[in-house]
């Protein structure tokens, strides 16, 4: 199990495309991911899980990975928060 | 869990006959002020100078009979246990009955930062739904990954791994008359340890499904505010699962599984999917197979109650054939 914390870089938090590109990274690999923020934790292969934790600006999500690829999946997800989704 | 503030009491939103009608008076600079429990306290002790076993954390309530005595000191100009009462840095005070607090008692909380609020409610109505209101700020939560529907009356929660088609099964009960109350994620809740309230994790974003394909949908708008539900109690729990070959599934119908959220334990049935197989029908079924067994009829038991019968019955008349073809 790998466990990161990540925060939320680009200005308009995650709303649905943001979310649609954690998704769909997510699922390029075995693993499961889960997403935490505050007393919430969701799975991070549904796009309308990831849209209710209403990241915004700033906050702090802690990102859980389970599998056998676990550590590619968090290095993705990882980098897709540092890169603000591209926005 | 997030502080439930004085503010947030306030802005409860309930409806008519659950709807508290509290106004705030005096001490707003207090408002922020967190209530850490659901218990509420009547002063009538601490205020007549009694402080020992004081629940000073609780929501203090002014029935007729602690305002009466309020007053009664007020006329003596007596205000040593009350300046006391309101110094013991109280989360909030409300008067109920449609009670006046005097000038007096406004300078206090102000000076104090109390809040002070006000209510038409008799005392009794108010603490009955005060007490209903806060059990439920209190009550335990549980986020899960579900989908939530209505169906028949019967509050089920289709569970199930991503990609088996939760969404899609519940867009067919949609479209079969029955209600959606969440997709995706469910909040739990709770009451009074005795059964559980499944909703949507924000009521904005309650009604939108994500249906591979076709993107995110309104389902409010699409099937009419009919389909929907803000609230239900979750009384039976479906799991689909992905056909397997190798496992055993219920053929019977008298496993009796059950799955436990919060500790409350919620019967469940295990479906699983194949082509073909038309999962909506089969949730359909089994609420009305679980509505029949709250009514006390229990279809797989009373089915093998009617095969013993029938075997006795045929081995007695066996026996009587067999008796008369002795010669």
């Amino acid at each position: 199990m790998v466990t990161r914390t990540l925060i939320v870089a680009n200005r308009a938090g995650i709303h649905a495309r943001p979310a649609a590109s954690i998704v769909k990274t997510a699922n390029q690999y075995k693993s499961d991911l889960f997403l935490e923020k505050d007393t919430m934790k969701i799975n991070g292969k549904s796009i309308m899980g990831i849209i209710t934790l209403g990241a915004t600006y700033q906050s702090t999500i802690t990102m859980i990975c389970e599998g056998p690829d676990e550590e590619e999946l968090a290095d993705a997800i990882g980098a897709l928060f540092e890169n603000r989704f591209e926005e | 869990m997030k502080s439930f503030t004085v503010l947030d009491l306030m802005d409860l939103d309930l409806k008519e006959q659950n709807h508290l009608g509290l106004s705030c008076i005096g001490g707003r600079s207090g408002l922020s002020k967190v209530i850490t429990s659901s218990k509420i306290s009547r002063p009538g002790l601490p205020l007549a100078g009694f402080f020992e076993q004081f629940s000073a954390f609780a929501i203090q309530v002014f029935g007729r009979g602690e305002q009466a005595y309020i007053a009664k000191q007020e006329t003596e100009g007596d205000f040593g246990s009350i300046t006391r009462f309101f110094d013991s840095d109280l989360p909030c005070c409300i008067f109920s009955d449609g009670g006046k607090p005097s000038a007096k008692i406004i300078e206090l909380s102000n000076e104090t930062a109390t809040p002070l609020l006000v209510t038409d409610l008799a005392s009794s109505d108010f603490t009955r739904r005060l007490i209903q209101s806060l059990d439920e700020v209190f009550a335990p939560t549980q986020t899960i990954h579900a989908v939530f529907v209505e169906v028949y009356g019967i509050g089920v929660l289709i569970t199930g791994e991503s990609g088996v088609g939760k969404s899609e099964t519940a867009l067919e009960l949609v479209e079969r008359g029955h209600r959606l109350i969440s997709d995706d994620t469910v909040k739990l809740r709770s009451i009074s340890d005795n059964y559980l309230i499944g909703m949507g994790q924000n009521p904005l974003l309650a009604h939108h499904m994500e249906i591979r394909g076709l993107g995110i949908i309104n389902l409010a708008s699409i099937y009419g505010v009919g389909s929907i539900r803000e609230r239900k109690q979750v009384q039976l729990a479906i799991h689909l699962e992905q056909w397997d070959a190798e496992k055993h599934y219920d053929r019977i119908g008298d496993q009796n599984l059950a799955d436990t959220y919060l500790g409350i334990a919620v019967p469940k049935v295990i479906i699983p999917v194949k082509p073909g197989r038309n999962i909506p029908i089969i949730i359909e079924t089994a609420a009305r197979n679980e509505r029949l067994k709250k009514m006390g009829y229990y279809s797989a038991k009373q089915f093998d109650q009617s095969v013993l019968r029938w075997l006795e019955s045929e081995a007695v008349r066996r026996s009587y054939i067999e008796d008369s073809e002795v010669p």
